[in-house]
């Protein structure tokens, strides 16, 4: 009846994820509880929930983020303060515990932080910035979030009920077969990254439709913010690369669950063939992440040094050449496999050449600031950490692209140092500078300054402490994964290497103080000029937060940086804004439940595969299928704003922005 | 309703792409630079998009293939080719009643489209009926999946396939219904050419199935 779920499935002897599943759990109550009490409920069902506005899923993608990355970050913390005790001891993790914290981590850090942080900034920005008033499929993307929110709460399920696989954030074969990985552990991993990844896909294809088959008018692709053709280079790479996890996940639980032989010892089977597999998307994967934040910095870095951004065509070519360039790489993650001199020697040189575009782009950025009035705002502070520390994390990237040097390196912790180096200075920071600069566009108040800084000082402090004793361990011959060692030379390392991740910890405090700060001070902090750090692209040009419609007049674009054009142009003519045009009744989008209740029965679907309850899972297929004919069989998918509505709400916005452009013009 | 305007000589492949649907009052330079694409456009593009992540997903069962094909250990079947001509077949033919479905559908023959999208539907079963028996036989004979990584990858990717055309008929199976219910709707009539094109590429993943597994097993 059950399949394999039992009451031992709970983890009784083991009081960590008990006590931290039962706190998380209490909060959450909290919090719904406080909803149901202070009346919030319909609210939050009616206008977040059920919405299927790019904005507020692109808000609620990084908030599930933000979530995920304190659960990520206490997995990295438990990993950190195991190893600071475990010279000569066990420490206080037993291995088993030990090896399901650090696939967690990663599994979380990469498609449940990472990856919706940047959806979630494309899915808020990339509308706006095209001067369009939502994306392709409005409906898809909430089915999108809710997909990637189900496989989440999975993950998270796995903390009390069985287990999370011992098999690192890629669950290699043979140990992910059944055959050394018996539990419900690389199945509770490759369900919830199925249903997520379904997520992902769906909102790559639709970000993809949206840039290229809806821009304002005018906006030709060499008019495009380069946020916009990072967006879409991103997304390529979403639709080119994630039906590859899709398939490499399907064969390993056909190896599980109906006996096949894929990647077992048995029978023919071939285990570096899931490794080529998972790194064929995997590649493109870390460029899926990280070209985002390449156009979060660009943005950030032109408008805080209050110039064009220097090159923005070599910005272009660079972006969509690490496009293509990223799906030819992927065999520098296992050099070691042994696939001989000629093979190797190819994707050692194909990694370096994929380092030229990217250096391309932080001389382009260089040359933005110079000459330019820089404003050392946070935005731009966690754009110039990430330039710094980037390049750093780069070339001991192009070092580790020498195959023999990749031999020596392979598995060590200066991977584990390299990697981080990356991800964190450039997805993380780019992903905070991105919260930082559209954070008043969303929700029409500034985040508070201070706070701000110490959050980047902490963190980049704590990054550089914790992060560069493991090149040195890489290099003193530290592997990574390591339950305990007894090593005397690595112990001082390790320690200093803590005491990284405690700044870290004060960092993302700090973090948590900033949002606090802001919500308590809005009114001080609230801007209503909807143009706070003086923009350059269109999504400065509309109030904050934005009317659902988010312009009321498409916008007519003429030139690169439409909205510092615009202002340009009402500074020239001295007369501060163009007629009143004439409105016209928007047409939006209904809100819907699809999304939301697709996840519900995905998460149902889910849980019942991995514990192999088989009828369970009918149902929740059968309630997927039920969702999707009753959103085909809706009569009204929109209904009209009139045209009286829109104008109010856009006279509104045109005396306010009237008087900050007669401001600025003064002064 | 008469060919002539069906086929309108400015959009004569119903693309969509007629210049004068574009907002009049833009100032765009041309290249599709003239405000957001129509929505029939959108639609139809995006589920291209997502055709081809679909057929990057097929590549990766196809490598597989390839890989683990040459492996000692499973012997390749002999395959019945004439139940597979006849297979392929029921496939393309079923495609063709498809489109003819669309050709009705643009007359706006209720009648039309609904018969020419049940016929395409029953050599749709057709094609998965003979499949399923393959497969059943292939068991039999102890070259089911669980016994060798040659059946392996060929019950993955063909059975992908068949998964595949077991969803469509359920979405053909809903169409069919919502044209009843719903009538010729701008929406309805879109997710039909979406429903097409799904029917035609999987007719693309068969030609390749076709070509590199049965007929490359009888290659010298």
């Amino acid at each position: 009846m059950f399949g394999r779920l039992t009451w031992q499935a709970i983890p009784w002897s083991e009081p960590i994820p008990l006590v931290a599943a039962g706190v998380v759990g209490l909060g959450i109550a909290a919090v719904i509880a406080w909803i149901f009490v202070k009346g919030y409920a319909p609210y939050i069902w009616r206008e977040w929930i059920t919405s299927v506005d790019h904005k507020r899923i692109g808000v609620m993608y990084c908030f599930l983020a933000l979530i995920m990355l304190l659960r990520g970050f206490s997995d990295a913390a438990m990993m950190r303060s195991q190893q600071a005790v475990a010279f000569h001891a066990g420490g206080y993790l037993p291995p088993d515990h030990y090896d399901q914290i650090f696939s967690a981590h990663g599994t979380i850090m990469i498609f449940f932080v990472a990856m919706p942080f940047m959806v979630g900034l494309m899915n808020f920005v990339v509308p706006l910035q095209l001067g369009v008033r939502d994306v392709a499929f409005p409906t898809l993307n909430s089915v999108s979030f809710w997909l990637t929110a189900a496989g989440a709460l999975l993950v998270n399920v796995s903390l009390v009920v069985g287990e999370f696989a011992r098999t690192g954030w890629l669950p290699y074969p043979p140990l992910s077969e059944l055959q050394y990985s018996p539990g419900v552990g690389v199945d509770y991993y490759l369900w919830s990254l199925q249903i997520s990844g379904a997520g992902t896909l769906l909102s790559g294809v639709n970000l993809v439709t949206t840039i290229l088959k809806m821009r304002a008018p005018g906006m030709s692709y060499t008019r495009m913010p380069v946020f916009c053709w990072t967006a879409l280079a991103s997304n390529l790479l979403i639709v080119a690369a994630f039906p590859i996890l899709t398939a490499v996940m399907a064969m390993l639980l056909l190896d599980r669950y109906l006996g096949f032989h894929f990647f077992t010892n048995e029978l023919g089977g071939n285990a570096m063939m899931f490794v080529n597999l998972i790194w064929a998307w995997g590649h493109p994967e870390v460029y899926i992440l990280i070209l985002p934040a390449f156009g979060v910095f660009s943005e950030v870095i032109a408008t805080f040094s209050s110039k064009p951004l220097f090159g923005y065509r070599s910005m272009v070519a660079a972006t969509m050449t690490i496009c293509v360039l990223s799906f030819m790489v992927w065999l520098h993650h296992f050099f070691t496999m042994g696939a001989g001199a000629d093979v190797n020697g190819f994707f050692g040189i194909m990694t370096m050449i994929i380092a030229v575009p990217t250096g391309v782009k932080i001389y382009n950025w260089l040359f933005t600031m110079y000459g330019g009035k820089v404003r050392f705002s946070a935005p731009m502070l966690w754009s110039i950490g990430f330039m710094v520390t980037f390049v750093i994390g780069g070339m001991t990237g192009v070092l580790m692209a020498v195959p023999p040097a990749d031999f020596v390196l392979h598995n060590s912790l200066f991977l584990v140092a390299h990697f981080h180096n990356v991800v964190i200075g450039g997805v993380l920071f780019g992903a905070f500078a991105g919260y930082n600069y559209w954070f008043p566009k969303a929700f029409g108040f500034q985040l508070d300054e201070a706070w701000g800084k110490r959050a980047f000082w902490l963190w980049i402090v704590g990054f550089y402490v914790a992060f560069m004793p493991l090149y040195v361990l890489g290099l003193l011959g530290m592997t990574r994964r390591l339950q305990h060692f007894d090593r005397p030379e690595w112990y001082p390392w390790v320690l200093i290497a803590g005491g990284g991740a405690c700044l870290i910890t004060l960092g993302i405090c700090a973090q948590v103080i900033q949002l606090a700060v802001s919500i308590r001070n809005r009114a001080v902090l609230s801007d209503l000029t909807g143009d706070p750090w003086d923009g350059r692209t269109l999504e400065w040009a509309t109030a904050s937060p934005p009317p659902s419609f988010n312009f009321a007049v498409l916008p007519n674009v003429t030139g690169e940086e439409p909205y510092w054009g615009m202002k340009q142009k009402a500074r020239e003519l001295a007369h501060l804004l163009t007629a009143e045009p004439s409105y016209e009744a928007i047409s939006v989008p209904r809100n819907t439940a699809t999304g939301v209740v697709t996840a519900f029965f995905a998460v149902f679907l889910g849980f019942a595969m991995i514990w192999r309850i088989y009828w369970l899972a009918g149902l929740g297929f059968i309630g997927i299928f039920a969702v999707f004919v009753a959103f085909a069989w809706r009569d009204r998918s929109e209904e009209d704003i009139s045209a009286a509505e829109v104008q109010k709400l856009d006279q509104k916005n045109r005396l306010v922005r009237a008087a900050v452009l007669a401001e600025r013009a003064s002064s | 309703v008469s060919i002539a305007t069906v086929y309108s000589p400015i959009d004569p492949n119903h693309v969509g792409h007629d210049n004068r649907t574009i907002t009049p009052t833009s100032e765009a330079p041309g290249h599709g630079e003239g405000g957001p694409a129509s929505k029939q456009i959108i639609v139809s593009f995006g589920f291209w998009i997502f055709l081809l992540s679909d057929i990057v997903m097929f590549s990766a069962f196809f490598a597989a293939f390839q890989v683990l094909a040459g492996n000692s250990f499973s012997p390749p079947p002999n395959y019945d080719l004439n139940d597979l001509a006849i297979e392929t077949g029921c496939l393309l033919f079923s495609s063709f009643l498809c489109g003819c479905a669309a050709l009705c559908a643009s007359r706006r023959s209720l009648l039309g489209t609904e018969l020419f999208l049940f016929l395409a539907g029953i050599l749709g079963a057709a094609f998965l009926a003979l499949e399923v028996r393959e497969f059943l036989g292939l068991i039999a004979l102890h070259q089911g999946p669980a016994d060798g990584a040659y059946y392996s990858a060929f019950f993955a990717l063909v059975g992908c396939h068949g998964l595949h055309v077991t969803v469509g008929l359920l979405w053909l199976g809903t169409m069919m219904a919502q044209l009843i219910a719903k009538g010729f709707r701008q929406d309805v009539l879109r997710r039909l050419a979406c429903f097409s094109l799904f029917w035609h590429a999987l007719d693309i993943v068969w030609v390749a199935i076709f070509s590199l597994v049965y007929l490359m097993r009888y290659a010298p």
